[in-house]
């Protein structure tokens, strides 16, 4: 489906939350909620979501919300969608999960995982700001490669994340042979709409890495989320895929990946890196696309 | 505007009868505004902005409202992050001091 | 018109299931439970039934699906037993916290380590402050029985909470006993179709589930603790409701056996109570006023109950087949707070039948001994391990 901004509803559906400045789990969750419409009963888990969405009185969703525990965001979704099938709920309501890196790559890979395999018929979409946010900034299996955070901490003796490659959600939900899934980045907001859309009309288990850069985990000024966001996909630091019927299809190609030097040093988390150790970050990035274009390109 | 509005008559429940059932609650309850995130706040140059959109669609806040001729910004939950300014393409916002 | 089967309390259990016509059933198998959610996959493959069946990958996911679909309105139950009970933990406080009135059964069993399959209640009353309605049976009879309680007493517009029903695993869950089934429709005259207003709904959107600050949250645990003292009448009423429609009922919180004119008594939960009522029989016979006090109820606890007994027999013992480290076993603890104010009852604690090991009627004998001892005075210990290997 084709996404034309000016037709979007001008209904929100998210509103009013108390996020930081620039999060872009905001606008991955907003977009997509403008897509999916009020027929939509959501889950989330304990994640920063959570705690600035619905802490009574306040609730910043205006679509059926829940909160679940931090494993369990698949797991609750999966016994919403197949009430909604045993009860005759409406074939139109989507059951939408929103969880974020460290709650779907970490704590919730085993729900997640159970729900791919059953292909129950719900709509995980995860925001990956690379870390755990809500708890103060500590290193997930989605943190990359020198990134200090507060448990991987920059110091003499450490460069910060020191593990290679960040676990790949794609790959791993691809490997589950869902009917669809997909990456995205709040920096491309047309591509990850239609994602949204086009997951909206597929039935079963539907998976969507959304990259979410986060202003005060990474070290950024707020203005520049969308910006960030773009940098990493340019230098392919991101990529975005989409696959259905066990095809993969890389969305953007650059014809030249951007050097990553500029998104690294765009951050605080990356400020205490060496040239090279940014070199190595380059080294990964080059070692990632060539596995990439050898799997997925035409 | 067609934004969702500050419940500003929001009063939590005063009573027994007027507690809430295990740990449920409405949608679309916003008791207190964002303003005060805010330090600076984007301000059009009416003469220059063609609607793109992009401010509306990269805005986290979902404040920027496209419901009237013009876009105009819900001061009450604007954080003042400053990403439609610097995502206009036309260089059309401006992110002023608020106050001033 | 029921019927007879000859029958285990796990697949009687499953009968229960199947007559409370839930929506959703999620499970993930573990030794002693199994044979249980086989049975529930039966009433699937054979028509029988019509409930959407999840089989998840864990206990976690188990609780956690009952939960979603739970908020989606729909009438739920899941089962489980000692290390998958310790697994889903998480989840028993969220349901029972957002007052979802899911039904499980635990198939009580030791937990690890040392690792080990076989019955004790040690899994069940590690989940005391849980949240949930904590029932124990003492037959398949009363599994079925209360299976179907169970989700009259959860889905009660004042209770709206979640029950578990334990069975001793492998007394109760492997072993077979005749049991009458109840047909279809006197069942569904006893418990109605479930309705409620804590669920998802397009017409009228929820938050579920949500964050509560210091500043409701000591109301919200207040009105739980209202809610657990309602549940005394409630599970007294349902259990007297399903005696007039279906003709078998179980005395409510707690049954009395044989205690009119007893001077000593021993309290006991779940398949012991059913060795121990033998034994009363058989030193009746010899002329010893003995009774029995089976604890069907938990959580609530009959506080007034065992208050009322306070100077009722010369001595009262409590059979435990869990120990809190440090402590005491878990029944007594709170069988001697009730009589706390003072009592000139003997009180006993006899901590048996551990990780599997068989409650022989001896035993049983042996601890109605030792209260006579208590009761005439003599040395005995407060607190007992009981058939040990050594002395």
């Amino acid at each position: 489906m084709a996404v034309n901004y000016k037709d979007l509803s001008d209904q929100e559906l998210l509103y009013g939350a108390k996020m930081c400045q620039g999060c872009g789990a905001a606008v991955a969750v907003r977009l997509a909620l403008k897509i999916l419409g009020e027929k939509t009963c959501a889950a989330y888990p304990a994640c920063c979501f959570a705690a600035t969405t619905s802490v009574y009185p306040q609730s910043a969703l205006f679509v059926n919300n829940a909160v679940t525990a931090f494993p369990a965001l698949a797991s609750t979704a999966s016994g919403m969608a197949v009430a909604a099938e045993a009860l005759g709920w409406d074939e139109d309501v989507t059951i939408l999960a929103i969880g974020g890196d460290g709650g779907t790559v970490d704590i919730g890979i085993q729900a997640l995982s159970g729900a791919a395999e059953r292909n129950d018929n719900i709509l995980y979409l995860c925001y990956d700001n690379e870390a755990y946010m809500n708890t103060g900034v500590q290193r997930s299996g989605s943190t990359p490669y020198g990134a200090s955070t507060t448990t991987t901490p920059a110091g003499p003796c450490s460069i910060g994340e020191k593990n290679t490659f960040r676990k790949n959600l794609f790959d791993i939900i691809t490997a589950h042979r869902v009917p669809y899934a997909a990456t995205a980045s709040v920096s491309y907001p047309r591509d990850l709409m239609e994602k949204i859309a086009r997951a909206k009309d597929v039935r079963g288990c539907r998976v969507i890495h959304v990259s979410a850069p986060c202003p005060t985990g990474w070290g950024f000024d707020p203005a520049k989320t969308i910006e960030i966001g773009r940098m990493a996909v340019e230098c392919g630091l991101w990529y975005l895929a989409e696959y259905e019927n066990d095809q993969i299809k890389l969305n953007y190609v650059p014809k030249v990946l951007k050097p990553v030097g500029e998104y690294i040093r765009s951050q605080k988390r990356f400020k205490h890196l060496k040239d090279e150790e940014v070199a190595r970050i380059s080294e990964i990035r080059d070692e990632e696309w060539e596995r990439l274009m050898k799997r997925y390109a035409e | 505007m067609n934004k969702p509005q500050w419940n500003k008559e929001f009063r939590p429940p005063s009573g027994w009868d007027e507690m809430f059932f295990g740990a449920s609650n409405g949608v679309g309850i916003l008791p207190t505004v964002n303003s005060g995130f805010r330090t600076f706040h984007p301000e059009f140059d009416r003469e220059k902005c063609v609607k793109c959109m992009l401010c509306w669609v990269y805005c986290p806040e979902g404040c920027i409202d496209k419901s009237a001729d013009r876009l105009e910004i819900d001061m009450d939950y604007c954080k003042g992050c400053g990403i439609c300014a610097n995502e206009c393409p036309r260089n059309c916002i401006a992110m002023v001091k608020d106050g001033e | 018109m029921s019927r007879k089967a000859f029958l285990s309390a796990n697949e009687a259990a499953a009968h229960g299931v199947r007559l409370s016509r839930p929506d959703v059933v999620s499970a993930y198998p573990i030794t002693p439970q199994t044979t249980l959610v086989e049975k529930i996959a039966d009433f699937l493959a054979d028509g029988e039934a019509d409930y959407r069946y999840m089989m998840v990958e864990s206990e976690h996911s188990a609780m956690a699906s009952a939960l979603g679909a739970s908020m989606m309105g729909a009438r739920t139950f899941t089962a489980s037993s000692s290390q998958g009970l310790l697994y889903m933990c998480e989840m028993l406080s969220y349901v029972s916290g957002a007052r979802h009135p899911v039904v499980m059964v635990d198939a009580n069993r030791s937990t690890a380590t040392p690792w080990n399959i076989y019955g004790d209640q040690r899994d069940a009353f590690s989940m005391r402050d849980s949240g949930w309605i904590m029932l124990f049976v003492e037959s398949g009879q009363e599994a079925l029985d209360t299976v179907i309680q169970a989700y009259r007493i959860a889905e009660d517009p004042e209770i709206m909470t979640p029950v578990m029903v334990n069975l001793d695993g492998f007394t109760l869950t492997h072993t077979y006993d005749m049991v009458e089934i109840p047909d279809q429709e006197t069942v569904d005259r006893y418990l109605p179709a479930f309705r409620t207003d804590n669920k998802m709904s397009l017409s009228a959107p929820k938050t579920l589930c949500q964050t509560v600050g210091p500043d409701f949250h000591t109301e919200g645990r207040y009105l739980q603790q209202a809610v657990f003292e309602k549940a005394k009448q409630v599970i007294a009423g349902a259990d007297a409701e399903y005696g007039r429609i279906i003709g078998r009922s179980y005395g409510g919180m707690t049954e009395e056996y044989r205690c009119g004119d007893a001077e000593t008594a021993l309290v006991a939960a779940g398949s012991v109570a059913g060795t121990a009522r033998v034994v009363v029989d058989e030193l009746r016979r010899q002329g010893k006023k003995v009774g029995l006090i089976k604890l069907r109820s938990y959580r609530p606890f009959p506080k007034e109950y065992f208050a009322g007994l306070r100077d009722r027999f010369a001595a009262l013992g409590v059979i435990d087949r869990s120990i809190s480290f440090g402590f005491e076993g878990t029944i007594y603890s709170e069988v001697k707070a009730c009589m706390y104010g003072g009592t000139k009852t003997a009180l006993g604690n006899f901590i048996v039948g551990l990780g599997g090991r068989d409650i022989p009627k001896t035993q049983i004998a042996q601890m109605y001994d030792k209260l006579a001892r208590m009761a005439a005075g003599e040395p005995e210990k407060e607190i007992q391990f009981l058939g040990m290997r050594w002395e």
